[in-house]
């Protein structure tokens, strides 16, 4: 599998989107991961390299791994019994391994966000909800509170729908809203990556374009990774796509040449809509 | 197609009949409190004003009254939710949440169970050889109270893990997914929104134990009290003493047992009333579950 290896002949438009040639821009880097529920082994050996500021995108079929791959930046496996790492998946600048048994995984939830497939915003209020980082970080200043939680808000492209009923229920947003509130939920605590699960799956097409128009001006902040089951977002929002087919990391390039000229037969098939 | 209605129509029959079986099941149940409670207004309505409300027992019939028995009752209730509601959080929390799958937790899940199925006398006997005789405490309200606690306990629990399991993973894994121990999932998240869940649970737990009469019996609750337990507050501080914990005591069931025994049917309109208290106390109690269910079904929509 040479899918994570650099490619050389990224396209024009790619370029001036990223300059991803200098290793040293790498937010992270996924080393011969492998996971296992139980029995299952999920992942096989998955390489991938996380260039920082852009826009990952991880595709491919049902149950091919995706969202575990994406699961393993924050460690939420840890909460289930009986789930197993292997390999490492490496943050910069620090170097440190995320998957190594030293680090606890509250530290690396700390220091990602992640959104859900479906909102699943806390029955508090709006503002509330956005300040749950803050307040698990024992921000008591009230100040600093509103500072962050509107920043999050405008980050989010929510804060002008919102501004005026910051102390309702969550629960009375839209559904569209409700799924931006917990993208500025994860972004208050500015997390050095962002974890998106099929963030739109649950959305109408509008609140998915919104969604899509606010993920690209949030790579200019943070390094993102997204999985998707919609081939199209991918080519809309990412910088870089990977296609992953049952626990292996096909391919990995950057998106217009992903999709413009797959290097991998079954890669092309899935564009292609053959299978998946 | 004569046969697709024909099917249709004999479909349709049979649901009529078990709507109808479904019916009289029901009206069974309903018409059988309906008697009771009219039954029991008959006696004892007449029998219920503020004397009777106000009084000790006493040896004659019109002068007696259930005050000792409904302050029993409110004492033994209080010690039993202060024991029983704490207790049974603190397991469901710990088996809901933290306690690995393994075979001491399986046993410690069908030790629960059981628990609800044990005869409430062998708790009163168990009280008795435990908490009297054992641990040299007296035939008390504490006792009574602690007693009616480990009876209830199963109920408490059972509740409050299904109102655990009621919440949505996707909210635990959003709070984890920020970076939140496990105390502050339970503390901030969990156990504020199975609140109502856990308030159902605790009612219904003392709307049960409220009509206890058989493992109070063993402790000594069966006894003319003519006197209520020593008053909580006083002049000196700290203002307030736990002296009360100590009293002999006895409570609403065992009153109405006590007079329902008596040759007398003077003592037996005592006795109906006393029910009639009884029933509206657990009526009162259950009414407020529902009232409770229902706001937090309507504050909480996942």
């Amino acid at each position: 599998m040479s899918a994570s290896r650099p490619t050389t002949r990224a396209g024009a438009v790619a370029a001036s989107r990223t300059d991803y040639a200098s290793s040293g821009q790498l937010k992270a880097e996924v080393r011969g991961l492998n996971f296992h529920y139980g029995q299952r082994h999920a992942l096989k050996n998955v390489d991938l390299p996380i260039p920082e500021r852009t826009v990952t995108a991880l595709i491919g079929p049902s149950g091919c791994g995706k969202s575990t791959l994406l699961r393993c930046f924050n460690r939420m496996h840890d909460l289930y019994p009986g789930n197993r790492y292997e390999g490492e998946i490496i943050l910069q600048p620090s170097g440190v391994n995320i998957l190594s048994p030293s680090v606890d995984p509250m530290e690396m939830r700390l220091r990602t966000g992640m959104v859900f497939q479906k909102p699943n915003p806390f029955p508090k209020s709006v503002f509330e909800n956005v300040a749950y980082g803050l307040r698990l970080r024992y921000v008591k200043k009230r100040s600093l509170l509103d500072e962050k939680v509107e920043a999050a808000l405008r980050s989010a492209a929510l804060w002008d729908e919102v501004k005026d009923r910051l102390h309702q229920s969550a629960f009375k947003l839209s559904g569209g809203q409700q799924q931006r509130l917990c993208v500025a939920r994860a972004l208050a605590t500015d997390p050095e990556i962002l974890l998106l699960d099929e963030p739109t799956s649950a959305l109408d097409p509008i609140a998915t374009s919104r969604i899509e128009d606010m993920v690209f001006t949030l790579k200019e902040q943070v390094t993102i990774l997204m999985v998707t089951h919609n081939m199209e977002q991918a080519a809309r929002v990412a910088d870089f796509t990977a296609f992953m087919y049952l626990g292996e990391l096909v391919e990995r390039g950057t998106t217009s040449q992903f999709f413009q000229n797959p290097q991998n037969e079954l890669t092309e098939k899935y564009l292609t809509g053959s299978f998946g | 197609m004569a046969e697709v209605t024909d099917l249709i129509r004999a479909r349709k029959r049979q649901d009529q009949i078990f709507n109808i079986i479904g019916l009289v099941c029901t009206f069974v149940g309903i018409l059988a409190l309906a008697v009771l409670l009219f039954d029991l207004a008959m006696d004892g309505l007449p029998r219920i004003n503020w004397q009777f409300l106000t009084s000790a027992p006493s040896r004659f019939a019109h002068k007696a009254g259930i005050l000792s028995a409904l302050v029993g009752s409110l004492c033994v209730m209080i010690v039993t939710m202060a024991t029983a509601v704490p207790l049974g959080v603190a397991a469901a929390v710990y088996l809901e949440e933290y306690a690995p799958k393994n075979w001491f937790t399986t046993i410690i899940e069908i030790n629960i169970a059981n628990l609800a199925g044990v005869p409430s006398i062998i708790y009163g006997l168990m009280a008795l050889g435990l908490l009297v005789y054992g641990l040299g405490l007296k035939r008390s309200i504490l006792v009574g109270g602690l007693t009616l606690a480990l009876l209830v306990l199963p109920i408490v629990i059972v509740a409050t893990r299904e109102a655990l399991r009621a919440i949505p993973g996707v909210i635990r894994e959003a709070a984890y997914a920020a970076g939140a121990t496990k105390w502050q999932v339970v503390r901030y998240h969990l156990l504020p929104y199975s609140l109502g869940g856990i308030a159902t649970g605790t009612i219904i737990a003392m709307s049960r134990a409220i009509g206890e009469t058989a493992p109070l019996i063993t402790i000594g609750a069966l006894t003319y009290i003519s006197f209520l337990p020593p008053s909580p507050f006083q002049a000196k501080p700290p203002f307030v003493n736990a002296q009360w914990l100590d009293s002999q005591f006895t409570v609403l069931p065992i009153q109405m047992f006590n007079w329902i025994s008596r040759p007398t049917s003077d003592f037996h309109h005592n006795a109906a009333a006393t029910g009639l208290v009884l029933i509206v106390f657990t009526l009162a109690m259950n009414a407020v579950a529902i009232y409770v269910r229902y706001r937090v079904r309507q504050k909480l929509k996942w």
